[in-house]
């Protein structure tokens, strides 16, 4: 029972054979049972049609195609296998990429009749680009070759043409007839010159790769919180972590110990990737969704900018220097491609001049994100080494990137930081509650004797932004002063407390990035209570259109993603949203003592990562 | 140290991650749980994904009146051993009119006590993610599912506007109104959920086990005699010796001869079998594309 898992990923078009290979690993395994063989065999045109096995979808069988990327599974006594089908022509990038994107095994048809063909060339770079290194030819159909032993060695040696341009490829391979099951299970008397094992056996050998020699990273999906266990969960994307193990933890650069790792009803001692797991801490840190764990001694780079390979999903354009969101790991951050290096041409492996990326291509691209990916190169670590791009308007998957070099900026005067500061944002609609809510935790604060001080949105339109209108333009630029400033008050030491509508995601998140320490107070109460209220008379003008381009009506607000504090000003008191806020800020400032008590230790590390 | 971890260790893992994931980005999930041995598996990786806590997110049922008694007195204890909130939505709440196989054939019966069922009781709680127990292996138009099924704000599925998935990252942004279908056992087969099953000792429906049980026999099928049934001319059910593969309404649910009656036996049983796990299921087999059908229209 103890098998392992192995995940290959195909690629052919309808007339090399590949659903009939498919069929026959299937059928020759015993994976195929008799009402489903039944099914095929009264739609078959001539005798038992195999390719008619793993056929999908209603609309791709009338136009006699596949469509996407299908899942098989069948297993030996040795091995399971999970195979992602995908078709070799229509949108054969995006769905050859997506098949490839977990397999360590790829598995490409040749009609030895044909030889290599361009799409043999595609299906063979995609693969490698996904980063597969183990690669299965099958040259099918031999029997319509007169199982010639040449013209195998022939196309053996064409595609090793190829091979040469993909370095660390390791490739088998096999002389077959797919129809008749020659060397796909069995080997074959036919082709008695060939000695090797048929194409099952080869795969039942083949090692799984797990990344288990990599340096040790988990990012943290979830936290488990029960009466004082608190658990950070998280599916180990590479390398081996153990109990008593030194770890950092990414971004706030602590040094942690693992103290446990319960697993349901038993307790680990050590765990491997690819398990999820949840890891207890000896240590007191406040860590959420989104945070790395990693080997410390072999920690991820950080990564502001970078080089990226991009596959384009979406058949609408890529639109440069726009916001996408980019989710890597459990992290989800806002960024943009700045510029198009080249394109690559699949068929010829030859970069090309690109100034657009469109459906279906893959280019290399610069990248920058407004918060740090903490990351690897995808050619040392696939699962830290990834990411995919989602359209912030449409929500859908428009891109997977695979990160090629980090770009690290220029060095920056060495910051000076004193003592513990904090910004804490409001944001929300006119008439939410930010100014009132904001004047009563700055009361609070003082009298509890902190250093505070207060940016109130309106109050800086009157000298700092004095002259900026509510364009788009306008408003950000605002809302980076504000930013600029809070982040000026926070390096000395100063709870900043800020209190502007800024309507736009990317900028707050933007901000958030540049200030070491910062809160988000989400002020939230639905549009027709604001409007209600409606504290300075504006959305009246607004609604009368003497007002133009007011949050809200005319204008969006895009609300926070995860914001760390929300309030609903309509449904609580400002008792509970203000006792809310402030303890938020306090167990903030009790976290960042924390980390100034902690040894020089620390201090190296955050050295260490930041270079 | 270096070892590899075992093809159920491994599925363990990935269906783990998928439930953590929805667990963390979804506003309001909730697991559908149809009692049968699938629902077992997924119900215990959720204990394991979020122990020591309970899974963050209630379990539904969508109860069609024509399910086993036995599944839901295995449903409630289950329920309420592990303190979970379940939510039983009763399908004849959304008809009016008399509803069952025989009167509206299984196509329609289906597309009423189990989808518009479903749909609805999505709709009523609000739930942006629904986990669901789907295999890719159950049924040729599930091999091309995505762990993250989208649907619009009407619940419908269409094949050709799925979000591309790769890696292990999920997409999850829905507009308001609109949901995930999430299918964490994915990639694991028949095979695999008993083999799980056995290693994990997890309870299941004693309707899978072999033993005598009074049944309709009309020609290769054993339908169930436990709701009434619209009897032939000369037909009376008999005590035959049988079990349950997979679970669903009685009427559409045949039982399959067998004398397996362990976990153990299952799994021979299995691994000696010619017939398909659903080949004793009557809803798949009335057309040729039904389950598509079914699934455009919002059916799990």
């Amino acid at each position: 029972m103890s098998q392992e898992l192995l995940r290959i990923s195909t690629a052919g078009s309808v007339d090399d054979g590949k659903s009939t290979l498919i069929g026959r690993l299937l059928y020759d395994s015993g994976g195929v049972y008799e009402d489903q063989l039944q099914a095929v065999r009264r739609v078959s045109r001539n005798g038992l049609d195999l390719a008619l096995l793993t056929d999908g979808l209603r609309s791709e069988r009338e136009q006699g195609i596949t469509i996407d990327v299908a899942y098989r599974y069948f297993s030996t006594p040795r091995r399971k296998f999970i195979i992602a089908d995908t078709p070799g022509h229509e949108q054969y990038t995006r769905n050859m990429a997506t098949g490839a994107s977990t397999a360590s095994v790829a598995l490409i048809l040749i009609d030895a009749r044909k030889g290599v063909l361009p799409q043999t060339v595609r299906h063979a770079s995609i693969a490698w680009l996904l980063g597969i290194r183990q690669v299965v030819v099958v040259i099918n159909k031999m029997d319509l070759v007169g199982f010639s032993e040449q013209t195998f060695f022939a196309i053996r040696e064409a595609f090793q043409r190829v091979q040469s341009t993909l370095p660390d490829a390791q490739v088998y391979f096999a002389p077959v007839v797919a129809t008749e099951g020659d060397n796909v299970t069995q080997r074959s008397e036919r082709i008695g010159w060939f000695k090797g094992p048929s194409v099952l056996e080869y795969l039942e050998t083949l090692p799984s790769e797990e990344n288990i020699d990599a340096p040790f990273r988990m990012g943290i999906q979830y936290v488990i919180r029960e009466d004082g266990h608190r658990g950070y969960a998280g599916q180990i994307a590479s390398g081996v972590v153990k109990v008593g193990d030194t770890l950092l933890a990414l971004p706030s650069r602590r040094v942690v110990r693992v103290a446990s790792i319960p697993y349901y009803n038993k307790e680990l001692l050590a765990a491997f990737a690819p398990s999820s797991v949840s890891l207890c801490l000896a240590d007191h840190v406040d860590l959420g969704r989104g945070d790395i764990l990693a080997d410390s001694d072999h920690p991820p780079e950080v990564a502001r900018a970078f080089r990226a390979r991009i596959v384009w999903m979406s058949e609408k354009a890529l639109a440069l220097n726009c916001p996408y969101l980019f989710k890597h790991l459990s992290q989800t951050v806002y960024g943009e491609i700045e510029e198009i290096h080249s394109r690559l041409d699949v068929t010829t492996l030859t970069e090309l001049p690109a100034h657009a990326l469109e459906f279906n291509d893959i280019a290399m691209v610069k990248a920058k994100t407004y918060r740090p990916l903490f990351c690897d190169r995808y050619a040392h670590n696939r699962k830290t080494g990834s990411f995919i791009v989602i359209d912030p308007d449409t929500n859908q998957t428009v891109g997977a990137g695979m990160i090629d070099a980090i770009l690290h900026q220029p060095a920056t005067l060495p910051r000076a930081t004193y003592g513990n500061g904090l910004t804490v944002w409001f944001t929300g609609l006119s008439s939410a509650g930010k100014s009132t809510l904001s004047r009563e935790v700055y009361e609070q604060l003082i009298s509890k004797g902190h250093r505070v001080e207060l940016l109130d949105g309106d109050e800086v339109r009157k000298h700092l932004s004095h002259g900026l209108g509510f364009s788009k333009e306008d408003r950000n630029e605002n809302v980076r002063r504000i930013g600029f400033v809070a982040e000026l008050l926070t390096r000395h030491g100063v709870i900043t407390l800020v209190s502007a509508i800024s309507p736009y995601r990317n900028v707050r998140e933007e901000i958030r990035e540049r200030i070491a320490n910062f809160l988000e107070v989400y002020v939230n109460a639905p549009l027709s209570v604001c409007e209600g209220r409606d504290v300075k008379g504006l959305y009246r003008k607004a609604r009368s259109g003497s007002l133009p381009q007011f949050t809200g009506i005319d204008d969006p607000y895009e609300e926070p993603l995860s914001p760390e504090v929300e309030c609903r000003t309509d449904l609580e008191t400002i008792v509970d949203s203000v006792s809310r806020i402030v303890d938020a800020i306090e167990s903030r400032l009790a976290c960042g003592k924390v980390v100034n008590k902690n040894s020089v230790q620390t201090e190296e590390r955050v050295i260490d990562v930041s270079l | 140290m270096s070892r590899t971890l075992s093809h159920l260790e491994a599925l363990e893992a990935e269906s783990i991650h998928i439930l953590r994931e929805v667990a963390a980005e979804f506003s309001n999930p909730v697991m559908l749980y149809s009692v049968g041995k699938d629902s077992s598996v997924m119900l215990r990786l959720a204990q394991k994904a979020f122990y020591p806590s309970k899974p963050p997110f209630p379990l539904l049922h969508v109860d069609t009146s024509f399910k086993f008694r036995e599944m839901i007195a295995f449903r409630d204890s289950v329920a309420a051993n592990l303190g979970l909130r379940l939510i039983v939505h009763s399908s004849m709440e959304d008809t009016t009119e008399e509803t069952n196989p025989f009167r509206l054939g299984t196509q329609r019966c289906c597309a009423v006590l189990k989808t518009g069922a479903l749909l609805n009781a999505l709709q009523k709680d609000g739930f942006d993610a629904a986990i669901g127990g789907a295999r890719r292996d159950e049924e040729k138009s599930r091999a091309k599912e995505r762990v993250y099924s989208f649907r619009d704000t009407l619940g419908q599925w269409d094949p050709k506007n799925q979000r591309p998935e790769l890696w292990n990252i999920y997409n999850g942004r829905v507009n308001k109104g609109e949901s995930i279908r999430v299918f964490p056992l994915s990639n694991w087969t028949e095979i695999d959920v008993w083999e799980y099953i056995q290693i994990e000792n997890i309870p299941i429906v004693p309707l899978y086990f072999a033993r005598e049980r009074r049944m309709l026999v009309r020609g290769e099928s054993l339908i169930p005699a436990e709701h009434p049934l619209p009897m032939m001319p000369g037909e009376e059910p008999v005590m035959v010796m049988c079990r349950l593969r997979s679970l669903g309404c009685t009427y559409c649910t045949g039982a399959v001869r067998s004398t397996a009656s362990t976990v153990e036996e299952i799994i021979q049983e299995l691994r000696m079998t010619k017939k398909s796990e659903r080949e004793n299921r009557i809803i798949d087999h009335d057309q040729d594309s039904s389950m598509e059908q079914k699934k455009r229209e919002g059916y799990f």
